[in-house]
């Protein structure tokens, strides 16, 4: 078999793209999930709402930021709102569609956490924290996660639970009283993830061309569940690479560029 | 409203062991006004910010900081923030206490202290660990209409908040544009507030919804162009990714680090000499 004429977090991308409709209100993130949203706006979904917790509400950035606030993502919104706002009267009144997060260890009910990495007062590592991602895995009506799949970060017990997956499954998010659905795929570097329906316990559900089932049980830490069917998600499309490729060379060029300012008084 | 010297607002208004706000959602981080706080060499400060971003990297480092409150600490796009890092874990070069929200927990704290509120409140759903954290003051209380549980989120009232703008007017009058973050509710929450801006300007052409601070809520003004770089000024001057991009090595390393801030920060004598040592102004 030739090798694959893509990288990992190239098919990454495209897979959670592909999983946006067009006209769905996004609350997004930096990084994989950033370029997922803009590839998707910019191929089969054009309407797509792009809102980033910096307040820019339906923004159509032309190179993708390097942060939550960079100008780019300000000059080409329709509005921008304070921060209190964006949390409270967007994403807490229920008006985002699809939510994306990551994190540096997810459980197999979905549950996140990006605070630490052992104990909390004397942590191994110190993670960024919650940010949005608490308000954002309960209110969103759904949930996308994006992360590189390891026994390590496919943790069989959280360290520290900042965001809410399932809790303990079988209904308890539910029954918790949490507006939005939950994670609904979980899109790792092997394939994707779904919540059973009755256990909501993630399942392998998909690969890609080219990646086994013991694969991914090899990179999960704990036993990792299989679907009945395990699907082959498709190769990204030459059209869909040829967009993600543009888009991080404009973006590379744009955050090499040198600044000068005028010193004017 | 007075009109300062930065070093000089800095030295009469920011003073050791003093609660701290310098705001800005990664646009208009007052950094210069975060370097004075440095070369006075403040301590047992307070630092409050939602993102603590490089400024408060930089503060902590420098050993200005005693306690830290803020919802999310990296540098965004980049990864860590290595001096926050190593003061949690190693305790260099001093230790920091925390107290951590999520950004629409301490969004509505700073609202709750710019509304003589004692407290916020939101919507209560399931816990998280956040919740549990020993010191934690987030309560739980029942809305007395719906019986709904609701989480009640404590006021932060900062002694002083500091942000940076784009112009302030004859009268004093400063103007907000682009992306404000949660900028205005902590400046209204404070009790001391101190504003560096781009220029001074005769008149605002300001819309008549624009974020205006109005003279008489400033303390007082600093005119320090480029005061936010390498954050970015709207209209002004973009951010300066690769410098965010470069930080990441600097702060890695404590000697590299304390090189760097000896050299460009305590080594000149304000922001315009700091951005004439790094090329970024003639």
């Amino acid at each position: 078999m030739s090798a694959p004429a893509y990288t990992a977090d190239e098919i990454m991308t495209v897979t959670a793209a592909r999983q946006l409709v067009n006209g769905a209100v996004c609350f997004v993130g930096i990084g994989l999930p950033s370029a997922a949203c803009n590839l998707a706006r910019m191929t089969h979904a054009p309407e797509l709402v792009l809102i980033y917790e910096s307040g820019t509400v339906g923004t159509r950035p032309k190179v993708l930021p390097l942060s939550i606030g960079d100008g780019e993502l300000a000059e080409t919104a329709t509005c921008v709102v304070p921060l209190p706002e964006i949390f409270a009267h967007y994403l807490q009144r229920g008006r985002v569609d699809v939510g994306f997060l990551g994190a540096a260890q997810i459980d197999r009910f979905g549950n996140l956490n990006s605070t630490v990495i052992g104990d909390y007062a004397r942590p191994s590592v110190r993670l960024p924290g919650a940010g949005g991602a608490p308000e954002i895995a309960t209110y969103a009506r759904e949930v996308l996660i994006i992360m590189k799949q390891t026994p390590r970060s496919f943790a069989p017990r959280l360290d520290f639970r900042t965001s809410c997956g399932y809790l303990e499954g079988s209904g308890a998010r539910a029954a918790s009283g949490s507006p939005g659905a939950g994670p609904r795929a979980v899109i790792t570097d092997f394939g994707v993830l779904r919540p059973h329906p009755r256990t909501e316990e993630l399942e392998l559900v998909a690969l890609y061309p080219g990646i086994s089932v013991d694969a991914a049980r090899a990179a999960t830490g704990w036993p990792l569940k299989i679907a009945a069917h395990v699907e082959w998600l498709p190769a990204p499309e030459a059209a869909e690479l040829a967009v993600l490729r543009e888009l991080e060379v404009a973006t590379r060029e744009a955050h090499a560029r040198p600044i000068r300012i005028t010193l004017r008084n | 409203m007075q009109l300062l010297p930065l070093n000089e607002a800095i030295a009469t208004h920011v003073q050791d062991g003093d609660s701290v706000a310098l705001e800005g959602f990664t646009h208009l981080i007052p950094f210069a006004a975060g370097h004075e706080i440095i070369r006075l060499r403040r301590r047992k400060l307070h630092l409050i910010r939602m993102t603590p971003d490089l400024i408060y990297d930089q503060l902590i480092g420098m050993g200005c900081a005693a306690r830290l409150t803020f919802s999310w600490g990296g540098n965004p796009g980049v990864g860590s923030l290595h001096r926050l890092r190593d003061a949690v874990e190693r305790q260099w070069p001093q230790p920091l206490a925390l107290s951590e929200f999520t950004h629409a927990e301490l969004a509505l704290a700073y609202q709750a202290g710019a509304s003589g509120m004692s407290c916020g409140l939101m919507p209560y759903h399931a816990d998280t660990d956040l919740a549990r954290l020993p010191g934690s003051k987030l309560r739980t209380v029942r809305c007395p209409f719906t019986e709904r549980l609701l989480t009640a989120v404590p006021a932060i009232n900062p002694d002083v908040t500091i942000l940076h703008a784009q112009q302030i007017d004859a009268e004093g009058n400063v103007l907000i544009r682009g992306i404000i973050g949660a900028a205005k509710e902590a400046a209204l929450a404070a009790r001391r507030v101190l504003v560096t801006v781009e220029e001074q300007v005769e008149r605002l052409n300001a819309d008549l919804n624009a974020v205006v601070l109005p003279a008489w809520l400033i303390t007082a003004a600093s005119v320090v162009p480029g005061g936010a770089y390498p954050s970015y000024a709207q209209g002004y001057y973009p951010r300066d990714n690769r410098f965010y991009l470069a930080w990441d090595a600097i702060a890695r390393d404590r000697t590299a680090f304390t090189a760097w801030m000896e050299r460009h920060v305590l080594g000149v004598r304000d922001h315009a000499a700091l951005l004439r040592a790094l090329g970024v102004a003639a």
